[in-house]
This record gives structure tokens, sequence and C-alpha cells, in this order.
């Protein structure tokens, strides 16, 4: 077994962007933006975790995911500790992960919060069709298939999609 | 141990579950397909709520108990939810209405929580703001949308007032818990925030043409674990599993 004092911070970040989120596997857990913090102690390496949604399925099937990508590597001592302060938003998800994500078919988070605004029967906002770049969609429910994404549909191309929202 | 800061953090934890398992049960049932979906994600982000706050009461307690202890193997007069949120679902209407009232008392609640002298509530309340940001949006649209609907939609509106208001008492009624979680700065103070609630609901009731009403007599017990016997028939299907196959797992 290797031991944790051997293992560089950069060798850790290279592991974890190997684990993919399991409802949306093209987003590495590095790409979501969850991963907080790494502390490497004397023979323990601790990973800060930061939850999306408080019910979200998903960070139960991470945490046991990132502790047997170590396992793997020869790396048993690995604790992964979420931390619920800040609270995460999707503004920590990486340039990259929203590229991968409109790739994927499913429109990234807009660059600005937008949609927590109380306001009742606010305008949608201008969400990107992921398929034709078109901007004429309309939000069908803000809520979708996973607690983080909303259902639109193009108005220019007809086709369904999901939006990544911004939390 | 801090006696106040248990019941307190099991108070929160009770609300978010009861309520989140009563909307689970619209799971499969929705009017259509993306409200059901709507109103099964708002339970899944109530329950991971209860979830936070059940792993700190545990944390707190140290007497062996697990979130899962408190939540599956607690009898009906340990509960501390307010009576509302046991109320069965009834039509879309009261469904809806009593998520609105919930969501609108909650949202207050937790803003003042984000500034708690304890952390962990501090920490969990931030993190749950803006899931109730979505509810409380969600919910008064459709309060609007049914009320302001047509004649059959605005009578069901109405009907669920009717039912319902008699319970929205007991969320600004102080039990002995939350008046130590107060004094102490780690909990809310109950009677601003009943004047902003009380505003928001004015503000939608209007635009939604509902009468606010008054007068009401109101009916109070579920904090301090007096409950209907409505509460008894959702943990008996709750807790079924666990206190059948005690630490099943899968």
């Amino acid at each position: 077994m290797i031991s944790t004092k051997n293992i560089s911070v950069d060798k850790i970040w290279k592991l974890l962007e190997e684990i993919a989120d399991p409802e949306i596997p093209v987003l590495s857990v590095v790409d979501l933006g969850i991963i907080r913090e790494i502390n490497e102690k004397e023979n323990l390496i601790e990973i800060m975790i930061s939850p999306t949604y408080s019910g979200c399925p998903a960070m139960d099937v991470i945490k046991m995911n990132i502790r047997m990508q170590f396992q793997a590597h020869g790396l048993k001592d690995v604790r992964v500790i979420e931390k619920l302060f800040p609270p995460w938003t999707t503004d920590w998800m990486t340039e990259e992960g929203k590229r991968k994500l409109r790739e994927y078919g499913i429109a990234p988070p807009n660059p600005r919060q937008q949609v927590c605004d109380s306001k009742l029967f606010a305008e949608s906002e201008a969400v990107q069709c992921p398929r034709c770049d078109s901007y004429r969609t309309r939000r069908v429910s803000e809520f979708g298939s996973t607690p983080c994404k909303a259902l639109y549909v193009c108005v220019s191309c007809q086709e369904p999609f999901d939006h990544f929202k911004c939390h | 141990m801090n006696q106040s800061l248990v019941d307190y953090t099991l108070y929160l934890a009770d609300n978010a579950l009861i309520l989140g398992h009563r909307n689970s049960e619209w799971c499969g049932h929705g009017p259509v397909l993306e409200q059901d979906i709507a109103i099964t994600n708002i339970s899944l982000d109530l329950i991971g709520q209860a979830r936070y706050l059940y792993q700190y009461a545990a944390e707190l307690k140290k007497d062996g108990s697990t979130e899962d202890s408190l939540a599956y193997l607690r009898e009906d007069h340990e509960f501390k939810n307010c009576l509302l949120l046991e109320q069965p679902n009834g039509d879309w209407a009261h469904t809806i209405l009593r998520q609105f009232v919930f969501s609108a008392y909650q949202q207050l609640l937790y803003q003042q929580l984000q500034r708690s002298k304890d952390e962990q509530l501090a920490a969990i309340a931030s993190k749950s703001l803006k899931e109730v940001a979505y509810h409380l949006r969600w919910s008064s649209e459709w309060v609007i949308r049914l009320g302001d609907g047509t004649e059959e939609s605005h009578k069901r509106m109405m009907n669920a007032v009717d039912d319902l208001w008699m319970y929205t008492g007991e969320l600004f009624q102080a039990a002995s818990y939350e008046l130590g979680a107060a004094s102490k700065g780690f909990g809310a103070d109950l009677t601003s925030l009943k004047s902003a609630w009380e505003q928001k609901v004015k503000e939608v009731f209007e635009e939604a043409t509902l009468p606010v009403p008054t007068n009401v007599s109101m009916k109070y017990g579920g904090k301090e674990g007096k409950h209907s016997g409505h509460l008894g028939v959702i943990l008996a299907e709750m807790q079924h599993l666990q206190r059948t196959y005690p630490g099943a797992e899968w």
C-alpha cells in the first residue's frame, strides 16, 4: 500500500477528475465544483465536498465512489467530509464542465444567478438551446428529472432539453 | 447537552420530514407529469433538509441515536411537527396551499436562522434557503393560478383555505424549546416573523382573489407532541419497514 504521504495534491485532483457524477456522467466531480478542499494529514487525506441539493441521492454515491477510487489506487486512509457552508453554487462549476454539458445536450447554468428571484411569473431566463443555439426557448417546468435541472423546449428546433439551473 | 437545541433541531427536522413524506405520496399521482415531478422534487429537498437536521440532532444527543433512529423509531408523541404538515393531501388545491403557507414560513425562518449563533443550524439554513426559494415561487404561482383561475379552481382554493387555515396559527405559537432557542440566540423570533409572513400571504392572496380569513379559531398541539390521528397513519407507513426488519438497508 502506498503511504498517503507520497502523493501530491496534484495527483489527488487528477484522481478526482476521473470520478463522474452518477446522474450526469459527462461531468466529473471536479467539473461540478463540489470539491472544496483537500487536506493532507499524517497518513490521512481529507476531502471536503459541498453537497449540491440537500436531497440529491447522487451525493451518497459520489462519496462512496471517491473512497473506491482512492482504494483502487492503494490509498485507503481517505475521509470524505460534507461541508455545508458556504452552500454550493453553480458559479463553482468549471468552464470545462459547462462546455461538456452543452455537448451532452444539457444547457449549462447561465453565468449569473437569475432564477432565485422571488418575483412571480417572471419571464423565464434566456437559456440557449444546446442543439441549435437558439435563444427562442421556453421553460416547461422548473423541476426536472434530477433536482439540479429544469425542463425547457426550444421554439426554433422544437426539441425539448434539460437546463442545469442556476443555484 | 443543550436540551432546547436538540428539541429545536428535531422540531425543524420533523417539519421537513413530515411535509416531505406527504408530498412524496403524490409520486405517480400528480395532475400532470411536470407537476408530479415538481412536487416530488420538493419532497426530496425537504427530506434532504430533514436528514441534515436529524444527523445534527443525533450528534448532539450522543446517546447512540442516528438520523434513521430519529426518523423511524420515535413514537408519534415524540414528533414535534406542526399539525398543518400532517394533514392529508386532499386535492391539488389543499396540497398547494399547505406548501405555500409553509414555504413562506420556512423562508422567513431560515433567513433568521442564517444568523443563528449555532453554526451548524446557520449552515443548514443557508443551504436550504436556495431550495425554499424555488418552493415558494412555485407554490405562490399555483395559489394565484388556481385562485384567479376558473370558478371550479377558485372554489377548491376556498375550500382548502377553509380546511387548513385553523392550523396556521401554530406556526407562530412558540413552544418552550423555541423560546429557549430564541433567548439563547440560536433560534428564530416568531413575533417578528409573523408580520412578515402575513404580508407575504396578503400579497399572494390579493393576486389570487382569495380573502385572507380572519377570526379563525386556531388548533395547536403538534409542536408539543399532541397530534391528530393522521400522524399515526403516516408513521405506520413510513416506519413499517424499519420496525419489521430493524436495521434493514438496501
